[in-house]
């Protein structure tokens, strides 16, 4: 019975209905979730003894931070799998992830270097959490520009796949030499605060932030998964009944 | 006539075996196409030359850029020369009988590498001594630059074997082989220049060289078997 | 001599959206020889390719003796010579040369015994010229001696007289006759009649649509 259900995963018109049913509950609840923690954080939360209300730029900053590597994470995990057992939706997860992870980074580089320039007046900084979603970026641009350099759609998911699991391993190993190339420059203070002295009223709100891009990962997500599906699997004859509906 | 034609794999070869045949084929190979070799070399040589007509010919400051530039100017060149690891042999059909030959794939790879290492990088971390005295580095500094350029390139050949391999068949792939290489390849730079960096300034440079050691030690295990994958991935 | 079988089941492929091979399936035994035909892009080299292993078929299975190749894909490989459409030959290495580094990856042989084989295919002549400075019938023969140089009990061969004139298309037949001969199995995309008795051929035929 439980491998049934582990089939059916696999089969593309099955994703692409449950993926249909899905998406409105995570947009519902991302929206809510999103609203409830700006609202948190930008009105409730006290400022900051030392920045005043500039921190609240870490509501927006931190959340996608933390997605951009979730999400290539993801990607990774999905292309790992689509490579090894050669299931192809896997292969149309990890495309669909790549772009919704190079959004997030590049949000997170924004607001990073807005933050940056309310506290250092200057509009970058080679600090290590900003050099390291750089080089996150890079990573992203990467493995799409090596998908679209090739016509032939499995050789593009299979190259892709190597590259995100090499990806993957190697991003710890930038993370710690960017981190210790900056240690030893006296480079500008990482602008983190620190989890566990923050006063719950401003740790819930970012909490709940985090959650709310979570889920709103996974409604964009679902949304270009059925469109890849639907790229994918343009000449099958289940699409047809499917679009017309 | 052979009469044991059905009896092979009682007189095959060993893996060994068959990897020290490839190091030998290759770097016969490239001896034969003995200009080709200087190619990255001249770059290094030309790049290196930029930064002085960019930024001063005054020495003392070209000193303290020298590990950068030096760095730079390894980590483009390397990249240059990993056109002739894979392209050549997948263009004329070899490849393909590499990974019908029963041997393991991810070793004859790995002996390809170290050919290359052998004909590129070891004689960039030749060269770079040359290059940083015209930087104004000191002349003490230079065993250790020649050591730190000499494992780093191992590490970026290794590094960048993952990218020729799933480059191959791509047309004017050079712009996509930076962007997929070079991000890998920081930490290496990073290293690589503080070790250059102490080197110069006549302080103990071992720890960056040891990372550097085990960059080079992490892509000698695993870069191969990527760059396997991505070979079998290129001819399906 | 071992008795061997290579044997298709069901095997569908697909390049991008096109349905190449449509449920091949076939048996050759020892002795044998599959003669595969069909019009330009009806997936001849598809279908050789998916038999070496090189592409990988969506569904069905490929076995060679009994095992399914993708069980111990490197042992299958051992038993193998595949030569494809181009000669895999370096062109900056003489025949010789090449032949030493293809055929040394694979198995210990004798010089004497690469002579032979050039001999054979009446390469001998041009055996130590750099293989860019031969004709693409040289070429092919070269080849070929790398072929018979591999002792593989299965023959994967695309198109394997091209390029050759007419006595080299007679030896090519006269080669496959004396594998079978010594209880090999041929399976190969060639378009002109075989020379082996009518017991021991087989036809596929690829039909593209």
């Amino acid at each position: 019975m439980a491998w049934t259900w582990f089939h059916r995963l696999g089969s593309p018109p099955y994703i692409y209905g449950l993926a249909a049913r899905l998406t409105p509950w995570f947009a519902w609840l991302s929206a809510a979730l999103l609203i409830g923690g700006l609202y948190g954080g930008l009105v409730l939360a006290p400022p900051d003894y030392q920045q005043g209300d500039d921190f609240r730029i870490m509501y927006v900053h931190v959340p996608t931070a933390w997605m951009s590597l979730m999400v290539y994470t993801t990607m990774a995990v999905a292309a790992a799998v689509g490579l090894i057992w050669r299931i192809k939706i896997s292969h149309a997860v990890a495309a669909s992830c790549a772009p919704i992870g190079a959004s997030f980074t590049f949000v997170a580089l924004v607001t990073g270097s807005l933050w940056g320039y309310r506290m250092w007046g200057t509009y970058w900084e080679w600090d290590p959490r900003l050099t390291s979603e750089l080089i996150l970026l890079f990573l992203y641009l990467g493995y799409m520009g090596l998908r679209s350099a090739m016509d032939d759609m499995q050789r593009a998911d299979r190259a892709s796949a190597v590259l995100a699991v090499v990806g993957v391993v190697n991003v710890p190993i930038i993370h710690y030499s960017v981190l210790w190339w900056n240690s030893l420059h006296q480079g500008p203070s990482v602008m983190q605060l620190a989890k566990p002295t923050m006063p719950p009223s401003m740790l819930i709100p970012l909490l709940v932030m985090l959650l709310g891009f979570t889920t709103l990962f996974a409604a964009l997500l679902l949304v270009r998964l059925r469109a890849e599906i639907l790229n994918r699997e343009r000449t099958a004859s289940w699409i047809r009944e499917a679009v017309t509906q | 006539m052979n009469t044991s034609v059905l009896e092979a794999s009682s007189t095959g070869t060993s893996a060994l075996e068959a990897a020290r045949l490839m190091l030998a084929r290759d770097i016969r190979l490239a001896l034969r196409k003995r200009g080709q070799l200087v190619q990255p070399l001249a770059f290094f040589a030309i790049v290196t030359t930029l930064f002085p007509l960019g930024i001063s010919p005054e020495l003392s400051r070209l000193r303290d850029v020298a590990p950068g530039v030096l760095w730079v100017a390894a980590l483009l060149s390397s990249l240059l020369a990993l056109e002739f690891l894979f392209r050549d042999d997948a263009q004329d059909g070899t490849l393909e009988q590499h990974v019908l030959s029963g041997q393991s794939l991810t070793w004859l790879l790995f002996a390809k590498t170290v050919a290359h290492w052998l004909l590129t990088g070891l004689p960039l971390a030749v060269m770079a001594p040359l290059a940083a005295l015209s930087l104004g580095v000191p002349a003490a500094a230079l065993s250790g630059i020649v050591v730190s350029v000499a494992i780093g390139s191992v590490a970026l050949s290794l590094i960048g074997s993952i990218g020729a391999a799933l480059t191959l068949g791509v047309k004017r792939s050079g712009a996509l082989l930076s962007l997929l290489t070079l991000p890998l390849s920081m930490p290496v730079l990073i290293f690589g220049a503080r070790a250059t960096d102490l080197a110069i300034k006549g302080a103990g440079f071992a720890p960056p060289l040891y990372l550097l050691g085990a960059l080079a030690v992490l892509g000698i295990t695993l870069a191969p078997l990527a760059a396997a994958a991505a070979v079998r991935i290129s001819l399906e | 001599m071992p008795e061997r079988r290579l044997q298709a089941e069901n095997l569908h492929l697909w390049r991008g959206d096109r349905h190449v091979l449509r449920g091949v399936k076939f048996c050759v035994n020892s002795g044998e020889c599959l003669q595969i035909t069909g019009g330009n892009g009806a997936g001849k080299t598809s279908l050789l390719r998916t038999l070496s292993g090189l592409m990988y078929p969506e569904e069905g299975t490929i076995s060679w003796c009994g095992d399914n190749i993708r069980r111990d894909l490197a042992a299958f490989h051992a038993d193998l010579a595949y030569i494809g459409h181009e000669p895999p030959l370096k062109p900056d290495l003489t025949a010789q040369e090449n032949l030493r580094y293809w055929e040394g990856v694979r198995r210990k042989f004798a010089t004497h015994e690469m002579n032979n084989e050039l001999g054979r295919l009446g390469a001998d002549q041009w055996a130590n010229r750099p293989v860019r400075t031969l004709s693409a019938g040289q070429k092919r023969r070269v080849a070929l001696a790398g072929l018979l140089l591999m002792a593989a009990p299965l023959w994967l061969l695309d198109e394997p007289t091209t390029n050759l004139d007419a006595a080299g298309q007679r030896l090519v037949g006269t080669l496959i006759e004396e594998h079978l001969g010594r209880g090999g199995l041929v399976v190969a995309a060639i378009h002109h009649e075989l020379t082996v008795s009518a017991a021991a051929i087989r036809r596929l035929e690829l039909s593209s649509k």
